[in-house]
């Protein structure tokens, strides 16, 4: 087995694919503690598939990277749905649901009436579930991932307290003098750019397993931001490489090999949390 | 001129009035309590004075060397805290957010003012400690001394009592009394009309008719006297 890892190790291109594996995993874990804690873990998934509806777009449109698409039309509604703010829960709930199921259906859709392969439904399902495989990421794609990642790294250093302050206690900042709202649509553009990356990894389906099985994972062996956020981070890169690996090794898909890892990892931190008195 | 005054003030959400011809000033060193029912718009009052909701009607005017933003405020716990992992530390070092503008992190004298704070609310050993798994004058004391760390000159309470038991919030008053010796401005929004007698320099009862002036004219006064038998009869139900 092992050999057979060195051997694959041994191209660029699989170490590559490592490298923005773990760099996705990352950013996609930072926030994700932010997005549980401010109930916001169904806005994750509302927008992947406003993602996967703009996916559809372009490539019907036939660009040569999704992702000049997708990002501006992904931010664009994460400002939106995000602005509703803390206190409209109930609405801002309904328009999540209406905007994902309405993107989804649209994306599928175009796909079917403009076909641009002969295999639509193994399209949408790379789209939905991700590649099959990290190793057929386009080289262009490649580097717009490393390039975003490293942006969402530094934008979330510089801003970690900031985060913090608006996320434990938004009325206290904003009396204080924090410019909450200011933080918080940043907060979404940010989200918006990690969906957009993670889908690479993952496809759309899957993305919000990404960003709150690190972070619920880590919330049970900690008790510090500080800690957490330092914990999920770990875990997400974890579960990345093991998932990475596991999916060279066994030929599965790699997201669904990477959440798999993500959900035996959270169940162990469960474990050592309820012995630790913890959990 | 005074810390905070406001004239003909009314208040309310997205365009409705709640209460209007509000009237009252808060000086420098002064014991307000904001005193009503139930929904008489207490809590929309504190949320005006925070600046975290416009007035519908009238201004209301900080001077004296007081900013809007440089208030401390104690909110109410929310059901979001009671699962955030945060350390006592994280969150009264959070109190300085508002005036560090852009500014990423914290400097040397900041953490060495959030110690003293955290020492003056006698929580200094709990540094470490996690948030979530205080008891609720514990954390109390945590939320006071990041106000404190956000505001030197003003403290907006918001029912600092409710839920701790009677050991506890007798500490707590004297905490505040004790703050307030030291020339801290408290403004107290509260349901406890006897602490409020007991503690206050200046009482504002809102209601239909509204009351504003010195602790020892509203007890003296007709709407105080009706509103202790009031709250007496609904206790002895």
């Amino acid at each position: 087995m092992i050999e057979t890892l060195q051997e694959y190790l041994q191209y660029d291109f699989v170490r590559y694919a490592l490298v923005v594996g773990v760099l996705i995993a990352l950013c996609s874990s930072l926030l994700g503690v932010t997005l549980v804690l401010k109930r916001y873990s169904f806005i994750g998934d509302g927008l992947a598939h406003v993602a996967f509806g703009a996916m559809a777009i372009a490539s019907v449109l036939q660009m040569t990277s999704f992702t000049y698409l997708m990002l501006p039309v992904t931010v664009l509604a994460a400002v939106l749905l995000l602005r509703t703010g803390n206190h409209a829960k109930i609405k801002g709930d309904a328009a999540v649901a209406m905007i994902s199921v309405a993107s989804l259906a649209f994306g599928y859709m175009l796909m079917n009436i403009l076909p641009t392969s002969p295999n639509v439904s193994g399209d949408v399902c790379v789209t939905l579930f991700g590649s099959t495989s990290i190793l057929t990421l386009k080289k262009e794609d490649m580097i717009l991932c490393i390039l975003l990642s490293v942006l969402v790294l530094l934008f979330f250093i510089f801003f970690y307290h900031k985060i913090f302050d608006v996320t434990f206690d938004e009325d206290f900042a904003k009396a204080s003098g924090t410019k909450v709202n200011t933080y918080n649509t940043l907060i979404a553009i940010i989200i918006a750019v990690i969906i957009v990356v993670s889908m690479n990894l993952v496809g759309s389906l899957l993305i919000s397993a990404l960003i709150i099985f690190p972070a619920l994972s880590a919330m049970r062996l900690f008790k510090s931001f500080k800690g957490v956020t330092i914990c999920s981070a770990v875990i997400s890169v974890l579960g990345a490489v093991f998932g990475i690996l596991a999916s060279i090794l066994m030929g599965t898909p790699v997201g669904s090999t990477i959440v798999s890892v993500d959900v035996v990892l959270f169940f162990l931190c469960r474990i050592i949390g309820r012995i630790g008195g913890k959990g | 001129m005074s810390y905070i005054s406001a004239k003909d003030l009314s208040i309310g959400y997205d365009g409705k009035p709640v209460l209007g011809e509000i009237h009252f000033q808060v000086e420098k060193g002064n014991y307000l309590c904001v005193v009503g029912e139930n929904g008489s718009g207490k809590t929309t009052l504190m949320k005006t004075i925070l600046g975290l909701i416009p007035p519908i009607n009238g201004r209301i005017l900080y001077g004296d060397g007081l900013k809007k933003n440089q208030i401390g405020y104690l909110p109410q716990q929310t059901e979001l805290q009671k699962d955030f992992p945060a350390s006592v530390e994280e969150v009264v070092l959070s109190g300085f957010q508002g005036k560090m503008g852009l500014r990423p992190f914290y400097k040397k004298e900041e953490k060495k003012q959030a110690d003293l704070n955290m020492e003056r609310m006698h929580i200094g050993g709990l540094k470490h400690k996690s948030y979530r798994e205080l008891s609720g004058g514990q954390k109390q004391r945590v939320l006071l001394a990041r106000a404190l760390c956000a505001a030197n000159d003003m403290l907006v309470l918001d029912e600092p009592v409710t839920g701790l038991d009677p050991k506890v919030t007798l500490e707590m008053y004297d905490l505040i009394a004790d703050l307030n010796h030291l020339g801290i401005t408290i403004i107290m929004i509260s349901h406890d009309l006897d602490a409020a007698m007991k503690y206050s320099s200046h009482i504002l009862h809102i209601d239909k008719k509204l009351f504003f002036g010195p602790t020892r004219d509203y007890q003296s006064s007709k709407q105080g006297n009706d509103f202790l038998q009031t709250l007496k009869e609904e206790e002895d139900d």
